[in-house]
């Protein structure tokens, strides 16, 4: 057993608002390499009008520190404890989220969280995020912070499929739900897809799948091969950059997988728009 | 084909306009979103009118991040339209002319576009950062406390839209992914 180490939450609040801010002005270098990519490649006239000025979108973010998006997204944050670490100061998930809550009154960014979701009334301060926990080895504390634009968002799904369905059943699916999701995910799109878990962990599997850096492929081949045969089937279905038509529709498609039950094959597929944010700290 | 339009927009103006042209709005143009959009319908209902001048005008689906000092508004990309796709066809009726958003329109509401001749300008998404710098006033209207989500007044130059659907029917959602599709 190692020793234990403790960890200050002020110093948490403070590494979550930072990545709040940057993660809304600039975009990872993996994501910023795709969009530049993307222009080159792009075969259709308006769709690569459409790529250059995103890259102008991207600079004038940048420079100016406006958000890429004003849609600056629901906080979602995946942390990784270490199980030698010791927190000293508030509850976890109070630092969390009041780092949250600074980073977007700081940032200038935008409050999209109502407290219910049928009373809807705004709770001003973009907190609650969603926080996935996962307990790990070592005393370091990793946090990704991926604040998640619901444009995108809602056209993501879950389906619950036959294992007899197997490897086309799980194609099928990406492919109808990116297909449906058209110009509404303002494409060009990232796409996460979880496959295995039960419901709930397909669904998270999923998110984190987004949090890839675009261009790693899996570890597992067949994982790989279908990832690559995924986005060439997905950029031939001709959406196209803003959904009006061409040759990019999606930059990378990541396909995280989990150990399933006899009985089932969860396909998760959730979809991220252009603006595709994320950023880790260790601490 | 470029064009630039005078705001607010006549249905004359509007007729000419086709799906795919690529236009530069200069004007007054409102913005309301979702929550924004209800209340105009439910004021509409309770027979107490509209809080804006709907004749000819433009609504931007938009709900802006907070603006930094000394400049008029914060990121200011379009919205996922079919969000309005409810309440839309009420306010081209009364005479709306334009709509400024992103995504899939119902076919109540492209009905209703040809109906009045009025038109669906798609502006592209996630591009928030390069529209604002369009945006050369802004103003709150109504509705102050929906936050990012009230009812706002702009002053446009040169705004970047696409036709998507026009009075006549077209569509370029449909007909320019065709043209790009080589999958079935």
């Amino acid at each position: 057993m190692g020793t234990i180490r403790t960890i200050q939450t002020d110093e948490l609040v403070n590494v979550v608002k930072e990545m709040c801010i940057k993660a809304n002005h600039f975009l990872a270098p993996d994501m910023d390499r795709a969009m530049k990519d993307a222009l080159e490649s792009e075969r259709s006239p308006l769709g690569k009008q459409i790529l250059s000025q995103l890259q102008d979108n991207l600079r004038i973010a940048g420079e100016e520190m406006i958000p890429i998006c004003q849609d600056t997204g629901m906080a979602v944050l995946f942390v990784e404890i270490g199980q030698d670490v010791h927190f000293e100061g508030m509850l976890l998930e109070d630092a969390l989220n009041e780092g949250v809550r600074r980073g977007y009154a700081e940032g200038f960014l935008r409050k999209s969280v109502v407290s219910d979701p049928l009373l809807r009334v705004n709770t001003k301060d973009n907190t609650p995020a969603i926080i996935h926990y996962f307990m790990v080895a070592g005393d370091k504390v990793k946090i990704t912070f991926a604040p998640k634009g619901f444009g995108s968002e809602n056209m993501s799904r879950v389906f619950m499929l036959k294992p007899a369905e197997g490897e086309e059943g799980v194609k099928k699916a990406i492919l109808t739900a990116v297909d449906d999701a058209g110009p509404n995910a303002c494409p060009p799109m990232v796409i996460g897809v979880g496959v295995g878990g039960d419901f709930e962990k397909a669904a998270i599997m999923a998110k984190q799948a987004l949090t890839r850096e675009v261009g790693e492929r899996s570890p597992l081949p067949h994982i790989a091969k279908m990832e690559e045969e995924m986005l060439s089937k997905i950029n031939q279905l001709g959406i196209g950059p803003g959904g009006l038509g061409g040759t990019t529709t999606a930059l990378a498609v990541n396909i995280n997988t989990y150990p399933t039950h006899i009985a089932g094959l969860p396909v998760a597929i959730n979809i991220c728009c252009h603006v595709n944010r994320h950023i880790t700290e260790v601490i | 084909m470029n064009k630039s339009i005078q705001l607010p927009i006549t249905a004359e103006v509007a007729s000419k306009l086709h799906a795919g042209d690529y236009v530069y709005l200069n004007g007054v143009m409102y913005v309301a979103r979702d929550a924004a959009h209800k209340r105009m319908i439910e004021s509409l209902e309770r027979e107490e009118g509209l809080p804006i001048d709907i004749e000819n005008a433009t609504i931007y689906y938009m709900g802006p991040s907070p603006a930094r000092e000394g400049k008029p508004i914060g990121s200011a990309g379009p919205t996922t339209a079919s969000r309005m796709d409810k309440y839309a066809p009420t306010l081209l009726d009364l005479g709306q002319k334009a709509m400024i958003g992103k995504g899939k329109r119902t076919k109540e509401v492209l009905d209703a576009i040809v109906r009045n001749k009025a038109v669906y300008f798609a502006a592209i998404g996630g591009a928030g950062a390069l529209l604002s710098k369009c945006i050369k006033e802004s103003e709150v209207v109504c509705y102050d406390d929906l936050g990012a989500e009230a009812i706002r007044k702009l002053r446009v130059e040169d705004f970047p839209v696409i036709v998507v659907a026009d009075c006549e029917g077209n569509n370029l959602y449909e007909t320019a992914v065709k043209e790009f599709r080589t999958i079935s």
